[in-house]
C-alpha cells in the first residue's frame, strides 16, 4: 500500500525526522492562508499523487508570492497530471502540498528497503540527491553505499557513521545517526516495504531535512496497522481494482481483449502466458483464491466484463481446494445474471471436475470446453480473431 | 529415498482441530501420510481423528518423536506457530499461510541462524512425496511416484505442471512448494542441492515466477555443480512491471526481474527452459529421455 507525501511527511516528523514546515490544502483559498500562515517569501506548491516523475511533470512548482501559490494551486487542483509513472491517462489531483520553500546546502538520497537477496532490511543512500536512484545505480555503481542490519541486533551506531561518511556527511555523523535510527524504528514500527527520502537534504543553516518522502508498506502487515490502513486513498487505485479486493479476488487490470479467471497467482500469471504464446493479449490478471464459491466467479465475470476492451473470456481452474462444481455453478450463475456477449472458454482440471463439465453441459449456455491449458489459450485466441472480424 | 518427507516422517499439524487442517490432516492421512498428532493450544489431552491433542509442539515432540510439522494457521498467528516449531526442534515446518508479514519472516530467518529446521513456505501449497507423505493442500490423486523432482513458488502452476507429467506417465520423486513470498524460508538453491543429493531424482523441475533473481542464482548453482538435467518454467512473461501478481513477491522491480530476462539468463547457463507453460511435461520427457532413465516410474 502507498501513502501521499504529505502523509509520509507526518509520519517522518511524528518521529522526530525534521521536514519542512506545510501544510496539505484542497482549494486555492486555503493555499493562500497557509502560505501567509507559514510566512516567507517562498514556497513550494506540490501535487499529491501517488506516482512518481512529479517534477519533471508539472506537479512541483516554486512561488515567490502569495498570489503565485493561491494561482499555481488553482490550477493544480482539478487537474490531470500525467507523469512518466501515471501512463498516459494521468491522475487526477485532488490536493496540494504547500511548503515553505527550504535554502538547500546539499543533496543526498537515503532510502530502506526489506531485500529478498539478502532477506534483510537494508540502508541504501548516496550523495547523488533528486536523481532517480536506478540510474545512479546503472551509471556509477560506486556512488551508493548500501548497509545491511541484523534483525537480531537492529540498526547499529557504526553503521550509521559508515553511511554518514560515505555520503560526505562525516562531520554531521552524531545528527545523522540519530536521524536514521528514527528512520529504521519508524520502518519497523508501521510494517513499511520502502521507505524512501529523495532529497534528503542539508539546509545553508546546516540542518538535515527530509524534503521528499514516499513510503510502501506491506499489505500482508495492514491487519496490524490500523493507523496506515486508514491512510489508503482508494481515488488512487484502479476502481476495479478496489471492488474486486472487496470481493476476494485478486485483479490486475492489463492492456489485451482476453479476460482471464484463474484460481492461484501462478497459474494465472501462467494463463496469461498461454495466451501470450498462441498470440493473444491478456485483458488482466484475476486470482480467484482458494474455497471459490458460485458468488466469487460470478463477480469475477463482473468485474472482467466492465473492461469495454474484452473479447473473450477464458476460464481456466486447476481445483485443488476449490471445486469444479461450485465453478461451474458460478459460471451458470453469472450467465443468468448478465448479458455475455463474448465466448467463455472453460478449462476444469481437479476436484469435482467431471461434475463441473456436467452442470456446464446440462446448461445449455454456449460455454466452449477445453481438454488442457494449451487448448484452453488457442480456443481464446481463435474466439478473439473470429469476434473481430 | 526422496526430499524432506518420505513415508518414515512422523507429522504433527499445528491448529490440527480447525476447519482447514482437519480437512487436510484427513486427506492426508487417507494418502498415507503417518500423522501422529497435532497442536491446539488449550485443547491438550483431548483427541481428534483418533489422534492426540498436545498443547505445545514440546509436548507433541516429546510424546510422538515428531520431526515434521504441517502449520495450518491464520496469518497473524503463524508466526509465533512457526518459532515454537523450530524451537521445539522440528525439522520440517511446512507454513501454508499467505498474509504473513514479510518482516516477521526477515526475523524468523535470523532466528533459524544455528538451528536446524527447514522451512518450507510460507505462502505455500506444501510439499509431498507421492505414494509416501503429503503435508499440505494439494489434490493428491495427480500426483504418482516417479522420479522427477519438482520444486515451484505457486500452487496451482504446480498442480498444472505436475498433472501434464502425470498424464505423459512421469512420476515425480518429491514437489516442493517454496512459496510465493518475497523472503521465504527455504530457497530455489537449497532444493536443488537437496534433489542432486537424492538417489530418487533423475531429473529436476523449476518452476518460478517474475519478481527477484532466486531462480537464476539457483541455476547458476545449478550449472556448476548439478549432474542432473534442471528443466525451467518463469511465469509472468506477458506480466507488467511494478505491479504485484498476486504474490507478494511477484513484482517486476528492474530490468533482471522479468520472466523473458530469467529465462533467457537460466538458458544462457545452459539449461532447459519452457517458455509456454502447456509445455512443461514434453519439455521434462525430453529431459528424461536424453538422461536416458526412460520414462519415470516407482522405483
Amino acid at each position: 500500500m502507498n501513502i501521499h507525501e504529505y502523509q509520509a511527511k507526518e509520519l517522518l516528523k511524528s518521529y522526530g525526522i525534521p521536514v519542512p514546515p506545510g501544510e496539505v490544502v484542497y482549494s486555492d483559498r486555503a493555499a493562500a492562508r497557509v502560505a501567509e500562515e507559514l510566512g516567507g517569501s517562498r514556497w513550494v506548491v506540490k501535487a499529491q499523487i501517488h506516482a512518481g516523475g512529479r517534477g519533471k511533470g508539472g506537479g512541483v512548482k516554486l512561488a515567490n508570492s502569495v498570489g503565485k501559490v493561491t494561482d499555481l494551486a488553482d490550477q493544480m487542483i482539478g487537474s490531470t497530471l500525467i507523469t512518466a509513472q501515471t501512463g498516459e491517462t494521468g491522475k487526477r489531483v485532488h490536493r496540494v502540498l504547500i511548503e515553505r520553500a527550504s535554502r538547500i546546502d546539499r543533496e543526498f538520497y537515503l532510502s530502506m528497503i526489506v531485500d529478498r537477496v539478502s532477506q534483510k532490511i537494508v540502508v541504501i543512500a548516496s550523495a547523488e540527491g533528486g536523481v532517480e536512484i536506478e540510474q545512479v545505480a546503472s551509471d556509477r555503481p560506486d556512488a551508493i553505499h548500501t548497509e545491511y542490519i541484523d534483525p537480531g541486533v537492529g540498526l547499529l551506531d557504526f553503521q550509521c557513521r559508515k553511511v554518514a561518511t560515505s555520503i560526505g556527511l562525516a562531520n554531521r555523523a552524531a545528527s545523522f545517526t540519530r536521524l536514521l535510527k528514527r528512520i529504521y524504528r519508524l520502518f519497523r514500527d508501521k510494517d513499511c516495504l520502502l521507505l524512501e527520502i529523495n532529497p534528503f537534504i542539508v539546509t545553508e543553516d546546516g540542518d538535515l531535512v527530509a524534503l521528499d518522502c514516499k513510503m510502501q508498506f506491506d499489505d500482508n502487515a495492514l491487519y496490524r496497522q490500523s493507523a496506515v490502513a486508514e491512510l489508503r486513498d482508494f481515488d488512487e487505485e484502479d476502481p476495479k481494482e478496489v471492488d474486486a479486493s472487496g470481493h476476494g479476488l485478486n485483479y490486475v487490470a492489463l492492456d489485451g481483449n482476453v479476460g482471464c479467471i484463474v484460481n492461484g497467482a501462478g497459474l494465472a500469471m501462467g494463463t496469461m502466458d498461454a495466451i501470450a504464446h498462441h498470440g493473444g493479449r491478456p485483458a488482466n490478471f484475476l486470482d480467484v483464491g482458494g474455497g471459490a464459491s458460485p458468488e466469487k466467479i460470478a463477480n469475477a465475470f463482473r468485474i472482467v466484463l466492465t473492461d469495454p476492451n474484452v473479447r473473450a473470456i477464458l476460464v481456466n481452474i486447476f481445483a485443488g481446494i476449490n471445486r469444479c462444481d461450485w465453478i461451474a455453478q458460478g459460471v451458470v450463475q453469472a450467465a443468468k445474471d448478465l448479458r455475455i456477449d463474448v465466448p467463455v472458454i472453460v478449462r476444469l482440471a481437479g476436484t469435482n471436475v467431471e461434475e463441473g463439465r456436467r452442470i456446464l453441459t446440462d446448461s445449455g449456455l454456449s460455454v466452449i470446453q477445453a481438454a488442457d491449458l494449451d487448448d484452453a489459450a488457442a480456443k481464446a485466441v481463435t474466439a478473439v480473431s473470429e469476434v473481430a472480424a | 529415498m526422496s526430499v524432506f518427507v518420505d513415508k518414515e516422517s512422523r507429522v504433527i499439524i499445528q491448529g490440527f482441530t480447525g476447519q482447514h487442517a482437519t480437512f487436510h490432516a484427513e486427506e492426508a492421512m487417507s494418502f498415507g501420510t503417518k500423522v501422529v498428532g497435532g497442536v491446539t493450544p488449550g485443547k491438550g489431552g483431548a483427541t481428534h481423528l483418533g489422534l492426540p491433542v498436545f498443547d505445545s509442539v514440546a509436548a507433541a515432540v516429546a510424546e510422538t518423536g515428531a520431526t515434521v510439522s504441517g502449520i495450518f494457521v491464520p496469518p497473524a498467528i503463524a508466526t509465533d506457530s512457526l518459532l515454537e516449531a523450530v524451537d521445539a526442534g522440528i525439522q520440517i515446518a511446512v507454513i501454508i499461510a499467505d498474509g504473513v508479514p514479510v518482516q516477521d519472516m526477515v526475523r524468523t530467518k535470523r532466528y533459524l541462524a544455528g538451528r536446524s529446521t527447514t522451512i518450507i513456505g510460507p505462502n505455500s501449497p506444501g510439499i509431498i512425496t507421492p505414494g509416501a507423505c503429503k503435508v499440505g493442500i494439494m489434490p493428491s490423486h495427480i500426483y504418482a511416484p516417479g522420479r522427477v523432482g519438482v520444486v515451484s513458488r505457486s500452487g496451482t502452476l504446480n498442480y498444472e505442471a505436475v498433472s501434464q507429467m502425470t498424464g505423459l506417465g512421469l512420476g515425480q520423486s518429491t514437489c516442493v512448494g517454496i512459496g510465493g513470498d518475497p523472503v521465504n524460508g527455504t530457497d530455489f538453491k537449497t532444493v536443488l542441492q537437496a534433489f542432486e543429493n537424492d538417489d530418487d531424482t533423475d531429473v529436476v523441475v523449476m518452476i518460478g515466477e517474475i519478481g527477484g533473481q532466486q531462480e537464476v542464482e539457483a541455476a547458476a548453482w545449478a550449472s556448476q555443480y548439478m549432474t542432473k538435467p534442471l528443466v525451467c518454467f518463469i511465469a509472468g512473461v506477458s506480466a507488467p512491471r511494478g505491479r504485484r501478481m498476486g504474490h507478494a513477491g511477484a513484482v517486476i522491480a528492474g530490468d533482471s526481474d522479468t520472466a523473458t530476462a530469467k529465462l533467457d539468463a537460466i538458458e544462457g547457463l545452459g539449461h532447459a527452459v519452457v517458455r509456454n507453460p502447456a509445455e512443461i511435461g514434453d519439455t521434462v520427457l525430453r529431459a528424461v529421455k536424453e538422461a536416458g532413465s526412460g520414462p519415470g516410474s516407482a522405483s
